[in-house]
């Protein structure tokens, strides 16, 4: 198991609200220099039905910060590793050899090889929530469709939402114990 | 101006100190500066952040651009600005990729090959200017001042307006009224005697219940519309979409409404018709604010639910019942009046048959509805001499078009193809790639060539650049101050556009280029200032503002007034701006000038077989062809698509990812382009995003990059009452391409 953290950071993203219109991706590229051709972050659309009988989702998708992450257990070198103050999943890039193991773990293909050879994927913004603001794509978003917050503080907003909305999460049965919240 | 303590330089200096450097000095860890490698993450503060305005749309929401190092490195919301937020829409937040666009235009070009060949040669602003000038004044003496144009779009262009004006033409016109949202204000003039405006009035966060016609917002990413939008969702506003095309807003939508092309205001008669017929409608706001009910009522008696289901393919039953979901959420709920409504050439009737649904609705003045606006005051300069006499503008003959509100660009460019009423021999183009903007580029080039002189003021190599005589290198909105933004709003402002970065290369800001023409054409009387800084602190001055004000405006990006309030009493009177002084349902003004005095219901023309009609949209990513050569925005949304029911694409054996060419009825075709067979659009239509397709070189990523709906639009209906060009009338083929 991994070792436990000070907070557990997760994100809750509002189905209701999210237009899929991606100002979260391109936030986030400016903010962390993500790497031309290279996503931290992405937007789902998925369509169901046939004419004129259809039902969408849409959502702004990323790491999910598990509870459990396979990337963690399955890093022979221990680059990525859980943060102990935010509990989200990090990656020590200059302890990183680029093997892909937890490429290939990761069951909601989040994480990249950046050009520069190390793996490298969302960091929840730790750097900003280090110092008390939110992440970049939360800030960005115009339909405030994005929530991240501590889930072991009863009092945040995410665990106000998880407690008040239906949601869902995605690949449950992978075992990863994801921490990020679909509102429908 | 210098003495007053308001440079720009200890402006930027308190910015800097009160914004993020103070937040984050020593507050990050050694290990995390290690950890991560981002432009702010590395431990290494911005160096300032300069609150200023965006134009990367018509929006203008309040931005603060992070710099370092001389370089603006992110872009984000101003939480200081009521339309953003603190929050941005994709194309705002990627701005920095048309900042730093490689292909943008850097010196000043003067022609020499053929127009439309793009053959210049780099000129020095002293000879390029000159050589404005000149032109300007040949046409003068020898056609008058009247026949000089101007054609453009955004806020910079105010400078070169106060130029025209200033030679003694009224020749001005914006593409955004006669190609765009012209019909919704004269259908809402016409009936509540205001228009709609720029951002639409519209209390979307508080309504219960919301019809969009067409319109697709959040893919239109208007960000504080799409913000209200978003929050009237949540708590739980019911949407009404009617589109042929299954939008991300009709994914979202209690009722989706497949309307068949062009026949929307046959249902909009069959709602009235329905509310009317239950007496559904607001009958205290009817009876004290409208006129003609009696006459609407036996109007729309003839749209039944069954006749209107064989016009537009919605069944009786979801007329019935939206009509009463409609009329049970008022006076809490909107029928959105669109923006780019330039359709089928009865936009300005089908813009009035909204409004009535609305009177009806009694949502004017109402939570929920449309909320009423205010505006901060602000003085012109007092040292500004009058504007000499003009003729009246050439964009339309006598007694035609005679409910348009502003000059017609599409007018304009007939006055200059055809000579009447009176020549027009030189063009001003601010900021508009008029062939993919006015419906038939064909035309447009024609009429250039009837040009003796025409200039460009572009940031980019865009088309209209390479028909241009000479060539003037703007500097974005980033890098440059322009006018005050003081805009009708529920939350009255003033919002300041300042540089945030030096000019690249040899561009220079709008105001400058204006300046420095008028002083070549003796009209530096219009312009008594050196600075724009000195300017727009004059007038607030002169308006009343305070010192604080005023510096808060610099540091802060707005100043913010009182607001009047939102919503009307239940028995309140109203000035309607009417003949009447009343809601005019049904319309004696109309009626007098030989038009319909309620709206009418007249089939379109369909497609024939193998045939589509032509749709076109936005993308959330883009601002049309503006940013489709913004590499950071092309990764989010590298091309363009043309969409095709997915049982008729199967049909023509077309899947997803194959290419295809698109033919108009006219045989101008454009493509390939890629085909996304998709359940979520009707048979008979097709839909693409405007502004891909390029056909300069110069625009390295947006040359041919997916298809050009702009050349397949070389037929379009002219609205009657106001001269707007309805585009949605071309029919297309799709023809199955090798690449």
């Amino acid at each position: 198991m991994t070792p436990k953290s000070d907070r557990r950071f997760g994100m809750a993203v509002d189905m209701v609200a999210c237009v899929g219109c991606s100002a979260c991706v391109i936030a986030c590229r400016d903010e962390n220099d993500v790497p031309e051709g290279h996503s931290r972050r992405w937007v789902m659309e998925v369509v169901r039905g046939r004419f004129p009988e259809l039902t969408a989702e849409v959502w702004s998708d990323c790491c999910q910060h598990c509870d459990n992450p396979p990337c963690v257990t399955s890093c022979p070198t221990g680059a990525s590793h859980v943060h102990k103050a935010t509990g989200t999943t990090q990656v020590h890039k200059e302890m990183c050899t680029g093997c892909k193991a937890c490429v290939a773990s990761c069951p909601y293909g989040a994480r990249y090889i950046h050009p520069k050879g190390y793996i490298d994927k969302c960091t929840l913004c730790v750097h900003r929530l280090e110092r008390g603001d939110n992440t970049a794509c939360e800030a960005v978003c115009p339909t405030s469709a994005i929530v991240v917050g501590d889930l072991d503080d009863p009092n945040s907003e995410i665990s106000r939402v998880i407690r008040t909305r239906r949601f869902k999460q995605q690949k449950l049965d992978a075992g990863t114990k994801p921490r990020f919240f679909l509102l429908q | 101006m210098t003495n007053s303590g308001l440079s720009r330089r200890s402006f930027l200096q308190i910015a800097g100190a009160t914004g993020l450097g103070a937040s984050l000095t020593g507050t990050i860890p050694s290990d995390l500066q290690r950890l991560l490698g981002g432009i702010h993450d590395d431990g290494r503060p911005a160096d300032e952040v300069v609150p200023t305005v965006c134009e990367i749309c018509f929006w203008k929401c309040g931005i603060r651009v992070h710099k370092r190092d001389g370089q603006a490195i992110k872009i984000e919301g101003n939480p200081e600005h009521p339309l953003s937020r603190g929050r941005l829409c994709p194309r705002g937040t990627g701005a920095l990729g048309t900042l730093y666009d490689p292909d943008r235009l850097r010196v000043p070009l003067i022609r020499e090959g053929e127009r439309g060949q793009e053959r210049f040669r780099e000129a020095s602003w002293e000879e390029a200017l000159d050589r404005v000038a000149e032109g300007f004044k040949r046409v003068a003496e020898k056609y008058g001042p009247e026949s000089i144009a101007m054609l453009y779009h955004g806020a910079g262009g105010s400078f070169f307006k106060t130029l025209l004006k200033g030679m003694g033409s009224a020749n001005i016109a914006a593409p955004s009224y006669s190609q765009c949202r012209g019909p919704r204000e004269v259908g809402f003039e016409l009936t509540f005697g205001e228009g709609i405006g720029s951002p639409e009035p519209l209390d979307i966060a508080n309504s219960k219940l919301l019809v969009l016609i067409g319109s697709h917002l959040g893919e239109n990413m208007h960000n504080t519309q799409v913000q209200d939008f978003a929050e009237g969702l949540s708590k739980g506003m019911r949407l009404i979409v009617v589109d042929p095309r299954f939008s991300t807003a009709a994914g979202k939508a209690a009722h989706w409404l497949p309307i068949k092309p062009g026949t929307d205001i046959a249902l909009l008669l069959g709602w009235i018709n329905i509310i009317i017929q239950e007496e559904w409608y607001d009958h205290a706001f009817v009876a004290r604010h409208t006129l003609g009910l009696e006459q609407l009522a036996a109007a729309v008696a003839q749209y039944t639910p069954e006749a209107v289901f064989v016009e537009t393919g919605i069944t009786p039953e979801q007329i019935r019942t939206t009509a009463r979901e409609i009329a049970l959420a008022a006076p809490h709920a909107l029928i959105h009046p669109g923006r780019h409504v330039t359709w089928y050439g009865n936009d300005a009737q089908r813009s009035r048959a909204i409004a009535i649904l609305n009177a009806l609705l009694g949502n004017w003045g109402r939570r929920g509805g449309f909320y009423l606006t205010s505006k901060s005051e602000l003085k012109g300069l007092a040292t500004l001499p009058d504007f000499p006499e003009h003729a009246e503008p050439a964009d339309r003959k006598d007694g035609e078009h005679l409910f348009a509100g502003s000059t017609l660009a599409s007018g304009l460019r007939e006055a200059t193809l055809t000579g009447e009423p009176y020549p027009i021999k030189a063009w001003l183009v601010y900021g508009s790639n008029l062939p993919y903007v006015l419906p038939d580029p064909r035309k447009t080039y024609q009429a250039i060539q009837k040009l003796d002189f025409m200039v460009a003021i572009d940031i980019l190599p865009a088309e209209i650049c390479g028909w241009a005589d000479v060539v003037l290198p703007e500097c974005t909105y980033l890098e440059r101050y322009d006018d005050l933004i003081v805009p009708w709003h529920r939350e009255p402002f003033i919002a300041l556009r300042q540089p945030v970065v030096e000019p690249l290369a040899d561009s220079k800001p709008g105001w400058w280029m204006a300046k420095e023409l008028a002083k070549r054409l003796g009209l530096e009387r219009y312009f008594p200032w050196e600075e724009p800084r000195e300017m727009i602190v004059t007038r607030l001055r002169s308006s009343g503002y305070s010192e604080e004000q005023i510096e808060g405006l610099f540091t802060k990006g707005t100043i913010k007034t009182e607001a009047d309030p939102l919503y009307m009493l239940p028995d309140e009177d109203y000035e309607w701006g009417t003949p009447s002084g009343k809601i005019e349902l049904y319309s004696q003004q109309l009626a007098d000038y030989g038009f319909d005095p309620v709206p009418v219901y007249r089939r379109p023309a369909q497609p024939g077989e193998g045939e589509f009609r032509l749709l076109f949209g936005r993308a959330p990513v883009h601002t049309f062809g503006r940013t489709t050569n913004n590499a950071r925005l092309l990764q989010q949304f590298p091309e363009n698509e043309v969409w095709v029911n997915r049982r008729v694409a199967a049909d023509m054996e077309l899947r997803s990812g194959d290419r295809v060419m698109i033919r108009n009825q006219d045989g101008a075709e454009t493509g390939p382009i890629k085909v996304k067979a998709t359940e979520r659009i009707r048979h008979d239509c097709v839909y693409m995003v405007h502004g891909f397709g390029h056909e300069t070189k110069k625009l390295r990523r947006a040359h041919r990059n997916g298809g050009n709906d702009a050349l397949l639009i070389t037929k379009y209906e002219v609205d009657p009452l106001m001269g707007g060009t309805g585009m949605n009338v071309n029919f297309v083929t799709l023809e199955k391409v090798e690449v």
